[in-house]
């Protein structure tokens, strides 16, 4: 498997055993996402999202396959891998008896900084998320969007190679969307890989370089949003959009997929 | 060890600012000191109760009141909290050892049940119970609640763990009211009834509350004490043994 790659994914498999049968959530993902990429991974809910990012973070052990992220294999080197990931899932995973300074700071220090220094970056990074007017508020009392910007601030802290976003918009409203949208581009303009779910058809069109529609834990459909709008244009004759592309990837139609998939304008 | 330190601290500052959760550890338990004492003290006066060694019933229930309030393994339930939250999960996507994460919050329940400890032995000193092995009993008796307090905490966080669920890991809380009254905890172990007796032989909340009780009691009796501190750490390495491995294969 490429070392160079940001993520390299082979015959990724995750099966859960529920109590009545064996519940396969990722059956075979084959993936890669170059250095500097900002990668979309789209599909509808329940088909293996969030999953196949829990196992790429170390969250989640592998069934079977193989998976290296930033040249490191996840499942030899997890400790590794996660002093060079940042990851910021669906629930914005913050304690909310802490303020956003003790929060970043703490992370900070977990990530080996020292004191002095985990202060100094989670002023950084209380700017950059422009949160230093509430940095010293406990978080319980923060709106959905500053909580949002916050985890994408935590999962910064130590300059990370490869940062895994899962659904960072959702909930969001249309502004706070942009908003973060934005610092996605600035964390990838200084270099940083992006690796982002999400459910928002007009958010990966917007932002991912190329992008990759999961179904059912398989792959069906990857390339850049022109590509694969070129690849169904030609196919049906039409002008079509991401939706589209979307809707035929997964065999759905606009009624069945309603509620699961979205497409928004910010 | 740093690791531990810092989520420690972490630990202690949620336990402050959750002030709802700490008042019931202190409360509840002086209220079941009030409650048997009241409801026992004439049944056993202190001049003419040799277990008592001169003193009220109320000394012979502290130890009972400490170790309860050591057993209401809260730092479970904010752990839990955390899971159904998502930030164990952020926790776990750091480089720090699993283990780190349990054992900061177990260093801040012992810390917090030394200081827990300190106030109801200072509370029963203020209404005349003596600690009869002085100050080196006092130290001994406050390190014997703290450390039950991390092996009953350990053992929630188990259940927290496994089970992700806060109705589960509170109810497993209640496991410690069968292990409490499973002891002798109204009148020492030769008075009890047979049945009762065997229960509480082979129960071992029953050598840390001896212990305890030798403490106020009688003096440093280092047999009994050495019992209830040994049985803590059997109970603390076995319950170690299983958090570690519990939170390392978490998936």
């Amino acid at each position: 498997m490429d070392e160079n790659a940001a993520v390299a994914a082979e015959g990724l498999v995750k099966t859960y055993r529920a109590r009545a049968a064996t519940v396969e959530a990722v059956r075979g993902v084959d993936l890669r996402v170059e250095r500097g990429e900002i990668f979309g991974f789209l599909g509808p809910n329940g088909a293996g999202k969030s999953t196949t990012v829990r196992m790429l973070t170390t969250l989640l052990t592998l069934t079977s396959g193989t998976a290296r992220v930033a040249g490191l294999d996840v499942a030899r080197e997890p400790d590794a891998v996660r002093r060079r990931i940042g990851v910021a899932l669906q629930e914005a995973g913050l304690d909310p008896r802490q303020t956003g300074r003790e929060l970043l700071e703490l992370q900070g220090r977990l990530f080996d900084l020292s004191a002095r220094e985990a202060a100094g970056r989670a002023e950084e990074l209380l700017e950059l998320v422009e949160l230093t007017d509430a940095a010293d508020r406990r978080i319980k009392s923060y709106s959905g969007g500053m909580k949002r910007r916050l985890d994408l601030a935590s999962a910064l802290v130590h300059l990370p190679e490869v940062l895994f976003l899962d659904e960072p918009t959702t909930g969001l409203d249309p502004a706070s969307r942009v908003t973060v949208w934005d610092e996605v581009r600035r964390i990838n303009e200084r270099g940083t890989t992006v690796f982002l779910t999400t459910q928002y058809l007009e958010e990966a069109d917007q932002l991912c370089d190329r992008l990759a529609i999961i179904d059912d834990g398989r792959i069906v459909r990857e390339g850049t949003p022109a590509q694969l709008k070129a690849e169904l244009r030609e196919r049906t004759g039409r002008e079509v959009t991401l939706d589209d592309v979307f809707l035929d990837a997964t065999g759905r139609t606009r009624t069945h997929v309603a509620g699961e998939v979205q497409e928004v304008k910010a | 060890m740093s690791y531990v330190l810092v989520l420690g601290r972490r630990a202690l500052v949620e336990a402050v600012r959750t002030p709802e959760a700490l008042v019931p550890t202190l409360f509840i338990p002086l209220f079941f000191l009030v409650v048997n004492v009241g409801q026992a003290a004439r049944i056993f006066p202190g001049k003419s109760t040799a277990f008592l060694h001169g003193q009220g019933y109320g000394a012979f229930q502290l130890p009972s009141s400490m170790l309860l309030a050591a057993s209401f393994g809260s730092a479970a339930l904010f752990l839990v909290e955390e899971i159904e939250d998502g930030y164990f999960d952020k926790l776990r996507a750091t480089p720090v050892p699993r283990s780190a994460i349990i054992l900061g919050r177990l260093a801040a329940e012992g810390v917090k049940a030394l200081l827990i400890a300190s106030v109801i032995v200072l509370l029963g000193l203020a209404f005349g119970i003596r600690i009869a092995s002085g100050v080196p009993g006092f130290v001994l008796l406050v390190l014997l609640t703290a450390g039950w307090a991390v092996v009953y905490s350990g053992f929630m966080q188990i259940i927290a763990l496994k089970t992700r669920s806060a109705a589960a890991t509170n109810s497993a809380g209640l496991v410690f009211f069968p292990l409490l009254f499973l002891t002798p905890n109204f009148v020492p172990r030769n008075l009890l009834t047979r049945p009762m007796e065997i229960a509480a032989t082979v129960n071992p909340v029953t050598y840390v509350m001896e212990a305890m009780r030798s403490l106020i009691l009688v003096d440093l009796h280092w047999e009994t004490i050495g019992l209830g501190f040994l049985v803590i750490a059997v109970s603390a390495a076995i319950m170690l043994a299983i958090s570690v491995r519990v939170v390392r294969n978490y998936d």
